[in-house]
């Protein structure tokens, strides 16, 4: 029976813990905790834990709220919004029950922050939700995980069962008679339930489909009723803020860029790993300093800078300062804080062609521009890619991601539309060397998928043998 | 059918959470799997029945998320990541190297019923890749030497 498998996590615990990385520039806000085993209640209170929220109940909701707006705090999940103002967009009065959830679904690619924050210090996510409740009058928190993530899902259950036997959770928190419950919940494999309103959706038991908008989830969220929602590491800075005041976090980033961010900087480089470095830290020197630069003797080719749903960078547009305004001027976006960096031996048609496969599988299917558009782009970037292309396809991949742009209920369609936009701009020589059937220059040819036509529908189950790109 | 007594404990635990029944849905469908090995059709009578929905709306729910399965799998589930990050350095090999050592491709399963092998989206482990995950377990920072320990590990657990 599968029960025993269900057991693994526990035994082979080492394996589950991810390796933690250092460099003289961060500046430890969220990752103060890491590696100090605050997973432990005790080990946490020791550590200034729970100081905070005692802090907020005396404060109360109009002070939390303008020491979050003071902190120039924005959304750390992709769309860097101030998490001050979300708050203040909940009504005081409902007669529904108002709710706070804190987004885990961590299923952008090139993003693996949030996964460190439950690992090491999961009550400052505990805290984080108490402090948003105690601001916009809320009771009643969901802290959601993405299915894949069961060894934290066990860690943040653990915290919140031991917050609750304190008395930090539950009926008079803290004696102050005020009322908080808080649960985790588990999604099953969805990238679109990261976004929030799918979100509200899985957690009320249905499939993951984004919702119209407005009303926005502040008015009508989770169960009609007004709702918060944050990114963990959103939720877990809030603590920090607190404690350390808004003024003191908004300094260490540029303005209206506050405080730290967690950057994961993955792919072709020496020392990938999670950073927690100031906000407009230069990425240059995060490629070459902080990761160690490009591996294997390589040169840098181009930078997702804010996971796989931003416009790419090339090499020679990387000294910028990486916040949410500059990378935006820059023609990018700061995202969820992914920096994928990409070497010369990269061929651009075939990453693009992957980027399209996962927005592909992940599209919902709700609305048409993204189900389709998703389909119709990666199926031309497969033929495309194996040397089946024609010179018209070029365009018509531009014009079938433009035409996704700001079409979609959900930014999923936005998301898939623009890397592959700024691909086609940037990289248009590359997808011209592989026109008239001329063999892709990066890659072993008895690998590269060929025409969706010539083999069956699902091309990764097809044929175990060929590799499917 | 029944539940294992730590299985029903959850299921209880979980009804305590929410406002409304159906929110117990997803997870409950997830630890379900756990146990039986797949969301099977009297996984599905059964959690409909007890969250008063009908077997349809269950299934509705099962066929959007992709860790569900309504078949059963191979014993040890191996899913191995590919997406950009871990593409950029090597997962493609990776998975060509348990391809070929198992004989086996994405979503299918050995005879002997011990490995189901899946080429997944990003779980996460972008820093430290290539990775894969077997049954929750990460398994990152793989080389094909490191992926046959692992996989030499698990037929010695048997």
């Amino acid at each position: 029976m599968k029960i025993t498998n269900y057991q693994l996590p526990i035994t082979n615990y080492k394996f589950a813990m991810a390796a933690l990385t250092s460099h003289p520039d961060e500046v430890k806000v969220v990752s103060r905790r890491f590696g100090q085993g605050a997973t432990d209640i005790d080990r946490y209170l020791a550590l200034d834990g729970y100081k905070a929220t005692q802090k907020a109940l005396a404060m109360g909701s109009d002070a939390v709220i303008s020491e979050v707006k003071a902190s120039n705090l924005r959304g750390r999940g992709g769309a860097g919004f101030p998490a001050g103002m979300k708050w203040s967009f909940v009504p005081k009065q409902s007669p529904k029950p108002k709710y706070v959830l804190c987004n885990g679904d961590e299923s952008e690619p090139g993003t693996c922050k949030d996964r460190l924050i439950f690992e090491h210090d999961p009550h400052s996510v505990i805290e984080g939700v108490i402090i948003a409740g105690i601001a916009v009058g809320s009771h009643q928190g969901y802290i959601y995980l993405r299915g894949e993530y069961r060894y934290l899902i066990e860690i943040m259950e653990k915290a919140v069962a031991d917050a609750y036997a304190r008395g930090f959770l539950g009926k008079n928190i803290f004696g102050s008679g005020y009322d908080f419950e808080c649960a985790v919940q588990t999604g099953a494999g969805a990238y679109e339930v990261g976004e929030e309103s799918a979100l509200m959706e899985s957690l009320e038991g249905k499939r993951g489909i984004p919702r119209v908008r407005p009303p926005f989830p502040a008015v009508v969220g989770l169960y009609g009723g007004p709702t918060v929602i944050n990114n963990a590491e959103t939720l877990a800075n809030v603590p920090h803020i607190i404690l350390g005041g808004g003024e003191w976090y908004a300094g260490l980033g540029p303005p209206k860029n506050g405080g730290t961010r967690l950057f994961c900087l993955s792919g072709s480089v020496n020392k990938p790993g999670v950073y927690e470095l100031p906000m407009g830290y230069n990425l240059r020197k995060m490629i070459d300093e902080v990761a160690g630069g490009i591996w294997n003797g390589r040169k840098l080719k181009a930078v997702q800078p804010g996971g796989s749903s931003v416009p790419v960078l090339t090499a020679d547009e990387v000294d910028i300062a990486m916040d949410f305004d500059s990378v935006g001027k820059a023609g990018s976006m700061l995202g969820s804080g992914a920096v994928v960096i990409i070497d010369d031996s990269t061929c651009m048609v075939k990453y693009a062609l992957r980027v399209m496969r996962f927005y592909q599988h992940e599209s919902c299917g709700w609305c048409i521009p993204c189900r389709e558009g998703t389909d119709w782009l990666k199926k031309t970037l497969v033929r495309f890619h194996s040397g089946g292309g024609v010179r018209r396809d070029i365009d018509n991949i531009q014009y079938l991601a433009e035409n996704m742009l700001g079409r979609t209920f959900c930014p999923l369609g936005d998301a898939a539309a623009m890397p592959i936009i700024s691909l086609v701009k940037k990289f248009r020589k590359e997808f011209e060397d592989h026109l008239e059937g001329k063999p892709c220059l990066y890659e072993d040819h008895s690998k590269i998928a060929q025409l969706p036509v010539l083999t069956a529908y699902d091309h990764r189950a097809a044929d175990p043998w060929t590799h499917a790109h | 059918m029944t539940f294992s007594d730590q299985l029903e404990k959850r299921f209880a635990e979980l009804a305590t959470h929410y406002p409304i029944k159906r929110s117990a849905l997803i997870p409950m469908l997830l630890y379900a799997q756990d146990e039986v090995g797949c969301v099977s059709d009297e996984v599905v009578h059964e959690i409909a029945v007890r969250l008063d929905l009908t077997d349809l709306e269950v299934r509705n729910v099962v066929s959007y998320y992709s860790m569900l399965h309504t078949k059963p799998i191979g014993k040890y589930n191996i899913q191995v990541c590919t997406n950009i990050s871990c593409m950029l350095r090597g997962a493609e090999s990776i998975f060509d190297h348990i391809r070929k050592r198992l004989g086996i491709g994405h979503k299918q399963d050995t005879p002997d019923g011990m490995f189901h092998l899946e080429e997944v989206e990003c779980i996460g482990a972008c820093c430290w890749a290539p990775a894969m995950q077997i049954d929750y377990v990460y398994h990152e920072n793989l080389t094909p030497e490191k992926v046959d320990e692992v996989l030499e590990g698990l037929k010695k657990n048997l």
